[in-house]
């Protein structure tokens, strides 16, 4: 008999690459998209990392200052702050409505339900959902004209896509028994909603509502950039201009903007899961 | 013995309902003066004749077959863009991510961190933030007058903001696993590089790889975006199409735009679930 090993064979490692492992296809997949991505895309890196590039962009960031901070400019930075946070609000309020009205469709509210139009609404929402809000704002300036009106509905048709799946699925998965007890009673489909399952997902909805506005703020900022109204139509107005001075004023204010909406949510998320 | 009420017929909180909906109401006032909402311009008679034309120009989408390869081919650039883009976020992130993350310090592994150390960590820190702040469509219109119009704007704007999300979560990501292993390697003398190769990343792997499938998945939809001020792929020609009023073709990119969005958020779920 042939005796054991003392200690048990080293295992080799394995090999670098091999057709069963799903980790060495994802990688190489990867690194050949990767590859392919800079091969394809005419980058001009030589007129970027020139010395002739990084003059002009000196120059460029130089012009920033000083910024432009005359009492009547800064007062138009902030009626386009408020006209932003105005946007932001309005648009997210409205889509809050329209995706709760295509949220009921969309779901289904008890087990006996046939939901026919739960297909159909969901690609819609989808449809809503997978459009971003710049391109909604460029279709929406044709029939709306320039400013923060096709703004706000830009962001309300993006966002009502979004929240109404959110709340199609807040609302199936509600527990059934309040909705249920009163249907059992002969109450009707839509007085069961107002008063059994709408209380069970409200603090829900509200929540994803104002993760959205959030968001939504950030978007509304950079809207304007296609002329649809606020901080983003003055940045696009003065940056054509080249009014750098002002260009950097309305930049700062933007920044401003997004940092306070980010220590604001922070802050009320740390106070709610306390 | 308990008398059984009769069901209230009136709902019993209606005068609150009502209050909060008038308050609403008043404070909605003022939102929609400064959106200047006037929903019925929709209707006003040149509106409705522009609108009407445009979007009866929608049917039949475009289908010319050198349309179609032009559509093709900016659909690959978009792609080609959010990857190329996210490979230089990626060469941005990783080393502010291991410079900044504080599981890395061996001067914390005893107290508190050193001084120096610890200012160097925080700008790096505020470096990150400053990057992600900035959206990336800012960053498109300053490279666009620099570098020109062109997918190298878009690159360049993709990766600075995608790099200082990457860095952020990267970093969250790293401090709020089990960082035992970790300590245990920096306090028998490897070196911080050792420490993170063979202690924090294996831990963490398959959740960083997720976080950057799913901002890949972001940057595709924010390369369209980037498009319309100028940094090419699918919405460059998108804007163009918009411009003329040339319905058909809108309407075909646009489908093609939601297919490829859909593409890549079933690619992602798909490699996420795959990585558990």
């Amino acid at each position: 008999m042939k005796p054991a090993a003392a200690n048990s064979p080293y295992r080799l490692p394995p090999p670098l690459w091999s057709a069963r492992c799903k980790a060495c296809w994802f990688t190489t997949a990867v690194l050949l998209l990767v590859v392919a991505s800079f091969w394809s895309l005419d980058l001009q890196w030589g007129q970027f990392l020139s010395l002739e590039a990084a003059r002009s962009m000196g120059r460029f960031l130089g012009e920033f200052f000083p910024p432009d901070t005359s009492p009547e400019f800064l007062r138009r930075v902030a009626i386009g702050t408020w006209e932003t946070l105005a946007m932001s609000a309005f648009g997210t309020l409205l889509a809050a409505v329209g995706g709760l009205l295509l949220a009921l469709p969309a779901s289904r509210q008890h087990e006996a339900d046939a939901a026919r139009a739960r297909t159909p609404t969901r690609l819609l929402l989808n449809a809503l959902r997978s459009i971003p809000e710049l391109v909604w704002a460029g279709l929406l300036l044709i029939a709306a004209g320039l400013g923060p009106f096709a703004g706000t509905l830009a962001l309300a048709m993006h966002t009502t896509g979004v929240l109404g799946r959110l709340f199609a699925e807040a609302i199936e998965n509600a527990p059934p028994g309040p909705g249920a007890a009163l249907r059992v009673q002969g109450v009707g489909t839509v007085r069961v909603f107002l008063y059994a399952t709408l209380p069970q997902v409200l603090p829900q909805l509200m929540s994803y509502t104002l993760y959205r506005w959030e968001n939504n703020i950030r978007a509304a900022a950079v809207l304007g950039v296609v002329g649809a109204g606020g901080l983003g139509q003055l940045l696009a107005f003065h940056m054509g201009l080249f009014h750098m001075g002002k260009t950097a004023t309305i930049l700062g204010a933007m920044l401003l903007l997004v940092a306070l909406v980010d220590a604001l949510s922070h802050g009320a998320r740390r106070w709610m899961t306390r | 013995m308990a008398v059984a009420l009769p069901p209230p017929a009136r709902d019993p909180a209606w005068i609150g309902r009502v209050f909060w909906i008038g308050a609403g109401l008043v404070l909605l006032w003022p939102l929609m003066v400064a959106t200047e909402f006037r929903p019925w311009i929709f209707l006003a008679r040149d509106n409705l004749k522009v609108t009407g034309q445009f979007l009866g120009s929608f049917l039949p989408p475009a289908h010319a077959p050198d349309f179609l390869a032009m559509v093709a081919r900016e659909s690959w650039r978009t792609v080609a863009i959010a990857t190329a883009g996210m490979t230089l976020a990626l060469v941005l992130a990783v080393p502010l991510t291991l410079l900044s993350t504080r599981v890395l310090s061996v001067s914390a592994l005893s107290g508190r961190m050193a001084r120096g150390p610890f200012w160097l960590r925080q700008a790096l820190r505020w470096l990150l933030i400053v990057l992600r702040s900035v959206p990336e469509l800012v960053w498109a219109l300053v490279f666009v007058r620099v570098v020109g119009l062109g997918p190298t704007a878009g690159v360049l704007a993709i990766a600075l903001t995608y790099g200082g999300m990457l860095g952020k979560v990267y970093g969250e990501i790293l401090e709020s696993g089990e960082t035992h292993a970790t300590a245990a390697l920096l306090r028998n003398g490897s070196s911080r590089l050792q420490a993170f190769a063979y202690g924090l990343l294996p831990q963490n792997a398959a959740e960083l790889t997720s976080y950057t499938v799913y901002r890949w998945e972001c940057a595709i939809r924010s390369s369209v975006v980037l498009g319309f001020v100028g940094a090419g792929g699918l919405g460059q020609q998108l804007d163009n199409s918009m411009k003329m009023f040339n319905g058909g073709e809108v309407l075909t990119m646009l489908a093609v735009f939601v297919a490829l969005v859909a593409l890549a958020d079933r690619v992602s779920a798909g490699l996420r679930k795959a990585l558990g």
